[in-house]
C-alpha cells in the first residue's frame, strides 16, 4: 500500500514535469484589410487607413508556446532546434517579406488581421509538433498590440 | 474561432498611499516613500485584453477604433495627468496599483460591450505590474 509520502511524491512529480516553453521569432510583411462582402464605402469606414489596396507593413513578433512533460533523459520539453526549424519552415519562409494578401494562401479568402494571422500560424504549426503540445500562439503587430490564440473554437 | 486581443496604452498620474484607518506611524511603516504627503507620480502602462469569436467578415475580435475610443474616454481622460487621490473612487480606497487595476477593469466591463473583457494588466513601473480578471476570472 502507498504511504502518504509516496502519494505526495507522485503528485509532485506529475505537477513539476509539465513545463511551458516559448520561442520568439520576427517577420516583416505587408497587408491590407478589405472584405469583398462590403461596399468600397463600408470597407473604408470599417478598416480606415488599413484599407489602402497598396498595403502597408509591420515588423511582427511571433511567440510560440508549447507545453509538455520534461523528458527525463534530455531534460527538454521539446528540442528547441527542431521547434525553430518548424517555425522557420512553416511560418517564416511563407510570411517573412511577403505581401500576405497576395502570397499566403490562407489570406486569399481571409483578411490578414492579426487575429487571422495567429489562427493561421496555429493551424500551420499544430500538425507538425509531435512530443510537445501547442499551447498558445501570440502575434504582436506592434509593441502595443498583440493577439493570443489558444486553439479554441 | 476565439482569439484574445491585447492593446497597450500609457498614462501618467500621481498618487499618495495613505490609509485613514492607520496611524501616521503605521502608514509610514506600511507605505514607506509612497506615503510622502505631497504624492509622487508614475507612467503607467495599461494592457487591456478582450476576447471573442473572430468575425468571419472583418477578421476581427472587435474594431480597435472602438476599443481605443472607449479606453480613451473612460480611462485615459479620467486618469491621465491627474492626481488619483482627488478622484471620488479613491477618497476612501487607497489608490494602490492593485485598486487602480480593479477600478479600471470594472469601468471597462461596464463601458465596453463589443467584446468580452478578459483581463486588465497595469504596470506601475518597469519592475512591477498587476493583473485583474474580474471576480470569476482565473489567470492563464
Amino acid at each position: 500500500m502507498k504511504t502518504l509520502e509516496d502519494a505526495i511524491k507522485d503528485q509532485e512529480s506529475r505537477i513539476l514535469t509539465m513545463v511551458y516553453l516559448t520561442r520568439k521569432a520576427e517577420f516583416s510583411a505587408s497587408h491590407y484589410y478589405h472584405s469583398p462582402e462590403f461596399s468600397p464605402e463600408e470597407n473604408r469606414r470599417v478598416f480606415g487607413k488599413c484599407n489602402n489596396p497598396n498595403g502597408h507593413g509591420h515588423n511582427y513578433t511571433l511567440e510560440v508556446t508549447v507545453k509538455g512533460e520534461v523528458d527525463p533523459r534530455s531534460g527538454f520539453v521539446v528540442d528547441l532546434k527542431q521547434l525553430k526549424e518548424i517555425m522557420h519552415r512553416e511560418v517564416l519562409d511563407a510570411m517573412d517579406h511577403r505581401f500576405l494578401n497576395k502570397e499566403v494562401p490562407e489570406f486569399a479568402t481571409k483578411i490578414p488581421t492579426t487575429e487571422n494571422i495567429a489562427i493561421a500560424v496555429w493551424l500551420r504549426l499544430q500538425p507538425k509538433l509531435q512530443r510537445a503540445q501547442l499551447h498558445r500562439v501570440r502575434v504582436y503587430e506592434t509593441p502595443d498590440l498583440f493577439v493570443d490564440f489558444y486553439g479554441e473554437e | 474561432m476565439k482569439a484574445h486581443l491585447t492593446r497597450r496604452y500609457l498614462f501618467s498620474a500621481s498618487h499618495r498611499l495613505h490609509s485613514a484607518e492607520m496611524s501616521a506611524e503605521e502608514n509610514l511603516a506600511t507605505y514607506g516613500k509612497c506615503n510622502n504627503p505631497h504624492g509622487h507620480g508614475h507612467n503607467y502602462g495599461l494592457e487591456v485584453t478582450v476576447s471573442g469569436p473572430v468575425d468571419v467578415t472583418t477578421g476581427m475580435v472587435c474594431n480597435l477604433v472602438d476599443l481605443d475610443e472607449c479606453v480613451e474616454r473612460e480611462v485615459l481622460a479620467r486618469y491621465h495627468l491627474e492626481n488619483l487621490n482627488t478622484r471620488k473612487e479613491f477618497v476612501v480606497t487607497v489608490p494602490t496599483t492593485e485598486n487602480l487595476c480593479i477600478e479600471i477593469f470594472e469601468i471597462l466591463e461596464r463601458a465596453f460591450r463589443k467584446a468580452h473583457l478578459e483581463r486588465v494588466r497595469l504596470e506601475e513601473t518597469m519592475m512591477n505590474s498587476f493583473e485583474y480578471t474580474g471576480n470569476n476570472g482565473a489567470l492563464r
